[in-house]
């Protein structure tokens, strides 16, 4: 409208700029992501035998779902890797949000020293965590034993990573030590942008303390756990590091603490004797991607657009 | 035109010339190996030995990381740039290269007499017929025990199974020591260590390993399941947390003086002589009654082949015929102890420990690890397999006759014996 009332004709210049910066990213994105994503998926169609490649359809995935074996080490990895997604939902989040919580509270002192203590283990390496974990939980020469002598608590030591009932859910309790920072961290600034005047009228309403936190707080920064649960979920599916460096490819005992990431490695890239499997591995590796999709996208059709959103 | 030919052959040869001169009589064959621990000994000991005895010809040792060894190898033969002489795996990927082309049929080799059939088995196809490496050493399995705490104890040497479980139960009642030094962590351990360290003794070695290859035997049948009833039995004998011993923490326990057996692979006793301040000695996997024959594992672990596409394969083979003889075995064997010429020359070894360890060769009837030779092509993988089940029984997660079933299972799902 205002167009014609100027008289100037409606059409507008293309915006080469715009494509010219994308470019880059795009192509690199590309070329390291969508294209071997692409080569996966349609390398889980094929398989070989006597180095001939060959298309075998929707046989490596019948392999995978009925044949005895495969499906009981697929399983078993699926089961545990939602078992470790349960442990950092239920452990690593409510922490998060917690400390969060506790670090915003404008009477806490030090706690810029805190956030950062709290934060740092995320930036380690997978292999420095699993490394340290696995000597202070030694059995031999571990402080674990010894401080829980020190408090009369022995009785309660065992070697949680060798045994098959407390492998995993210890690996997730390491795994939520590491990474508790960054809900901490998404947390605290979705606290932090809360603006004042809501924080004030709630207090004019008589509002305070802990029920402040529930009724006024957490509905404010309920986006942003939806945004971390997500992230949990694709990270944990994805996980690897830290069980191959704890418990090595064979993720004992017993394929206790096998996931998802290590089935693959282990397929894929075969293991001491074991030759890699690259169609099997791809097979895996793509009931990965389908498995990580259909959960992000249950979340965000399902969830993310119901959560309501504040406009300040 | 035919000038500019001219003048351009002329240049040529001018320049060919020119280099010829300068390698004439020296050809440079070069070694491929993932050995590079080995470099000093290559370098100061074996090259300069061979050099002398064979002027002419030069060696070049070029060794890459262990890990990357096979990838890199792989490449380097595919692109053609490869050196003369191949350090060769055992098994599986020696063979593999063997039937893409890349390491050359040695069977006629001057000096291939010198090795057993056991010695050759990691590197000939399946059939026996063709040998495309020289065998240059194996690691042999047993028990290196800490001498001090046997004196202290008042136990002698035990040769028998109970005479072993006779010591521990000896070493466990005066509670200054470990009996065992092992761990589960790891799983390979129990396997390697454990099982395929005593097993030998009960499947009768070669026989019951080939009997297995062969569809004869199962791996469900008393001579396969009772090894694994034994070393359920090791469990008590095991440290606290034994669950969570890692392969370097059983290392450490022993070589600090507090355990006091190690079940061993010979490749430890270097390792062993510079951290131990105690004596250690050696024995050989007990046997069930006196007087029974006893079996050893006489692991390959190590050879050397022939690139076909080798510029100078008539020096290569005049170092090979020289690796396959009694004067490399006795200098590689003692630069190297714990990892034992092939040769069917015994060696006379320094360290007395490696000399333990080596002269049971001559009472004891050697054997490979049952699960290498062809039985791990497949999915599931044997030896894999084995690492968890072994694991498993030591910790008592499965008895001895289901851990038997699930690894019969497993090969049976995709191995057909020959026959």
């Amino acid at each position: 409208m205002t167009s014609d009332a100027t008289g100037t004709p409606a059409r507008r210049p293309i915006r080469w700029h715009i494509l010219v910066f994308l470019a880059p990213a795009l192509l690199v994105y590309t070329a390291v992501m969508i294209i071997p994503l692409f080569g996966t998926l349609q390398l889980s169609l094929f398989n070989a035998e006597e180095h001939r490649r060959f298309f075998a359809g929707l046989d490596n995935f019948r392999t995978l779902f009925f044949d005895q074996r495969w499906s009981a080490t697929f399983w078993n990895a699926l089961w545990n890797n939602t078992w470790f997604f349960i442990i950092h939902m239920a452990v690593q989040n409510p922490i998060g949000i917690g400390l969060a919580a506790l670090l915003s509270s404008p009477r806490l002192r030090f706690s810029a020293f805190y956030r950062t203590a709290i934060f740092i283990p995320t930036i380690l390496s997978f292999v420095v965590v699993g490394f340290a974990w696995k000597l202070i939980l030694s059995p031999l020469w571990g402080v674990a034993p010894n401080l829980l002598d020190l408090v009369g608590l022995k009785s309660l030591f065992t070697p949680w990573l060798g045994k098959e009932e407390y492998a995993l859910t210890t690996l997730g309790l390491i795994s939520v030590w590491q990474f508790v920072g960054i809900p901490m961290m998404l947390i605290y600034a979705a606290l932090l942008s809360i603006p004042d005047e809501v924080i004030e009228a709630a207090e004019c309403d008589g509002i305070t303390g802990w029920s402040q936190f529930w009724k006024i707080k957490l509905p404010l920064i309920l986006p942003s756990i939806g945004i971390i649960s997500v992230l949990t979920f694709v990270g944990n599916f994805n996980a690897f590091d830290l069980i191959y460096s704890a418990q090595g490819a064979l993720a004992g005992p017993n394929y206790s603490t096998d996931i998802l990431g290590t089935f693959l490695y282990r397929t894929f890239f075969g293991f001491q004797l074991q030759t890699g499997d690259p169609y099997m591995g791809s097979t895996i590796a793509s009931m990965m991607f389908l498995i990580i999709l259909t959960g992000v996208c249950i979340f965000l059709f399902a969830i993310q657009t119901r959560l309501r959103r504040y406009q300040f | 035109m035919t000038r500019k030919m001219l003048t351009a052959l002329l240049l040529g040869t001018s320049v060919l010339g020119a280099a010829g001169t300068a390698f004439a009589q020296d050809k440079t064959i070069t070694i491929e190996s993932w050995r590079n621990d080995d470099l000093p000994i290559w370098n100061e000991k074996l090259i300069p030995a061979f050099e002398k005895a064979n002027p002419g010809i030069k060696v070049v040792f070029a060794p890459s990381a262990p890990t990357e060894y096979n990838a890199a190898l792989n490449a380097k033969l595919d692109a053609g740039s490869a050196g003369d002489l191949i350090t060769c795996r055992p098994f599986d990927a020696s063979l593999e290269l063997y039937n893409k082309g890349h390491l050359a049929d040695l069977s006629s080799l001057a000096g291939m007499e010198n090795f057993s059939d056991v010695a050759k088995s990691a590197w000939q196809t399946d059939d026996g017929k063709a040998t495309f490496c020289v065998p240059m050493a194996s690691v042999i399995h047993g028990f290196i025990y800490n001498k001090d705490a046997f004196d202290a104890l008042g136990i002698a040497v035990p040769a028998t199974e109970a005479e072993f479980f006779a010591a521990l139960d000896k070493i466990k009642a005066d509670g200054n020591y470990i009996p065992l030094a092992m761990g589960t962590k790891d799983l390979w351990e129990a396997a390697t260590m454990g099982y395929q360290n005593i097993g030998p003794t009960y499947w009768k070695g070669e026989e019951g390993r080939l009997a297995l290859i062969k569809g004869d035997q199962k791996l469900t049948d008393p001579d396969w399941v009772e090894p694994y009833a034994t070393l359920a039995k090791w469990k008590d004998y095991l440290g606290d947390g034994f669950e969570a011993q890692s392969y370097p923490d059983s290392q450490n326990l022993f070589t600090l003086g507090r355990a006091a057996i190690y079940p061993a692979g010979s490749w430890e006793i270097s390792g062993f002589n510079t951290q131990a301040q105690f004596k250690m000695g050696a024995f050989p996997p007990p046997v069930r009654n006196a007087g029974d024959t006893c079996y050893i594992s006489d692991h390959n672990d190590i050879a050397i082949g022939l690139n076909p596409k080798s510029a100078n394969a008539d020096a290569a083979k005049t170092f090979l015929s020289w690796v396959a003889s009694p004067e490399f075995a006795a200098i590689y064997a003692n630069a190297l102890p714990g990892f034992f010429s092939l040769s069917s020359t015994p060696v006379k070894m320094d360290d007395p420990l490696a000399q333990e360890f080596v002269s049971w060769r001559e009472k004891c009837k050697p054997t490979i690890r049952s699960t290498y030779q062809i039985l791990s092509r497949g999915t599931p993988n044997l030896e894999n397999e084995t690492w968890v089940e072994s694991a498993n029984v030591i910790n008592g997660t499965d008895t001895p006759a289901i851990a038997a079933e699930k690894l019969q299972k497993g090969l049976d799902s995709w191995y057909k014996p020959a026959n």
